[in-house]
């Protein structure tokens, strides 16, 4: 009998009340990702989420790009602990993937370090006054569109599917590596068999590609991108993807890491400058989505108001394939209808 | 093409469809024993020449089987051709023999 190992790894998802972290890079790359997610949840779920206007930074970019030491990072999420327990949540849910991982790594060494718990909060207490409690449950926002995925289908206008043919349409899953490489326990599906955004895919009537590269690390790595002499390195790991990922002619690709999402888009546009090649037939590029996105627009969201114009691979292929309503005259309009500068077209990649 | 001051780094990956292995071919119709090997690496961990470079029976055996023969000549020509490799083999290959007629092959190889 076929085994399914990935049902062995299920995690605990808070169903309710929410404290939202956001990440420090997301809202320049995916400018309306986070907003759809605090709108999918209040509007569309009815969900209690607070996002507060005193966060800040978990730190993660210094640590693991080695400037920032481990107490320090620990006492910094201790401090946005403090802001839950100051709003009433119990219910951690950090944007960035990173933050994430970070999180669940700080939380499993106060459990077998408990003197670093005490150190935290002594180093906490002196620096800002501050004391916090422990969250009772860390779930990344994918975790929970996961969790809610099928309730959200029933609200959706649209589905992953081609409107010409009726073919489902091919999802390319990419899940960031600090989401469940570190800890296994803490994803759905743990390392090998996340279900967390195929789950998507699947619920939404779409049909997940499965590549033989399809668990490789997009490249990104602090220490890899921020050297530049280091970025070969990093856009050779998506290369290898984009390449192996071809053959099966995939219509879109989701990640649930603000790195992977930024990079798998984005080096679509560096292989095409340095290499000529796109990865897909017409030379577009394949479409790069947050869950966020996806998510919004499936709903019926406006993918302007989304900020599908922002990524560097155009969505508009995606979206006639859907037939998913836009105006391509509000593409480049701001919050306020004035035109914006339209941005310089690639030698390349076709937009 | 713009030059963002870096570059893709060449794949390591092997791809064994496209490789060339016609001297691996060869070497199995000369030294039939070859084909017995299990790469336990009981060769490298004997020989004499090791002991003072970095020479290394199971290395050039893996270079023949991936069609890898750039720098094939070079490490062949390390070894000192004792024959302590082939009293060790757990499996009788006749290690010495595929030295030797690497060494041939690989010569022939480079002139055609």
């Amino acid at each position: 009998m076929q085994k399914h190992y990935w049902n062995e790894y299920q995690k605990e998802i808070a169903a309710d009340r929410y404290f939202y972290a956001r990440s420090c890079i997301r809202q320049t790359f995916f400018p309306g990702s986070e907003t759809a997610f605090l709108k999918i949840l209040q509007d569309e779920l009815g969900k209690d989420i607070y996002d507060s206007a005193d966060q800040h930074t978990c730190s993660g970019i210094g640590y693991h790009g080695d400037v920032v030491p481990f107490l320090t990072t620990s006492t910094v999420i201790a401090r946005l602990f403090s802001l839950m327990t100051e709003a009433g949540y119990k219910n951690y849910v950090p944007s960035c993937i990173t933050s994430f991982g970070l999180i669940v790594e700080v939380l499993d060494t106060w459990k077998h370090f408990p003197e670093t718990l005490e150190q935290t909060r002594e180093s906490l207490l002196k620096a800002t006054g501050r004391t916090f409690e422990i969250p009772e449950n860390v779930a990344h926002p994918s975790d929970i569109i996961y969790k809610f995925r099928n309730e959200l289908k029933s609200k959706m206008k649209y589905q992953l599917i081609e409107k010409s043919t009726g073919r489902p349409l091919r999802g390319v899953e990419h899940i960031g590596c600090h989401y469940a490489k570190v800890f296994p326990d803490k994803g759905v599906g743990g390392a090998e068999f996340p279900h967390v955004l195929a789950g998507m895919i699947e619920s939404w009537g779409g049909e997940v590609v499965d590549y033989p590269e399809r668990r490789h690390c997009c490249g990104f790595g602090f220490r890899n991108y921020l050297v530049q002499a280091n970025r070969g390195y990093s856009v050779s790991n998506s290369h290898k993807k984009f390449e192996s990922m071809a053959p099966y002619k995939p219509d879109f690709i989701i990640a649930n890491c603000p790195g992977c999402a930024m990079f798998l888009d984005k080096w679509q546009y560096t292989i095409a400058e340095m290499e000529g090649k796109t990865y897909d037939e017409q030379g577009r590029g394949i479409p790069v989505f947050t869950y966020e996105e996806l998510a919004g627009l499936l709903l019926g969201y406006d993918p302007w108001k989304l900020g599908v114009q922002i990524h560097q691979v155009q969505a508009e292929s995606f979206l006639d394939k859907i037939g998913i309503e836009y105006n391509p005259d509000e593409k480049y309009k701001g919050a306020s209808g004035e035109e914006l500068e339209h941005p310089q077209k690639p030698s390349v990649l076709k937009v | 093409m713009i030059n963002f001051g870096y570059t893709l780094n060449k794949s390591g990956a092997i791809n064994l469809v496209e490789a060339d292995l016609s001297l691996y071919n060869d070497l199995m119709k000369k030294v039939p024993s070859f084909a017995r090997c299990i790469g336990c690496g009981g060769c490298a961990a004997t020989c004499a020449a090791r002991q003072h470079t970095d020479f290394s029976v199971l290395k050039c055996n893996m270079l023949i089987r991936r069609g890898e023969y750039d720098t094939l000549s070079k490490e062949l020509n390390k070894c000192m051709l004792c024959g302590k490799c082939s009293l060790v083999c757990p499996r009788n290959v006749n290690t010495r023999a595929m030295i030797i007629q690497a060494r041939l092959l690989v010569n022939s190889f480079s002139k055609r």
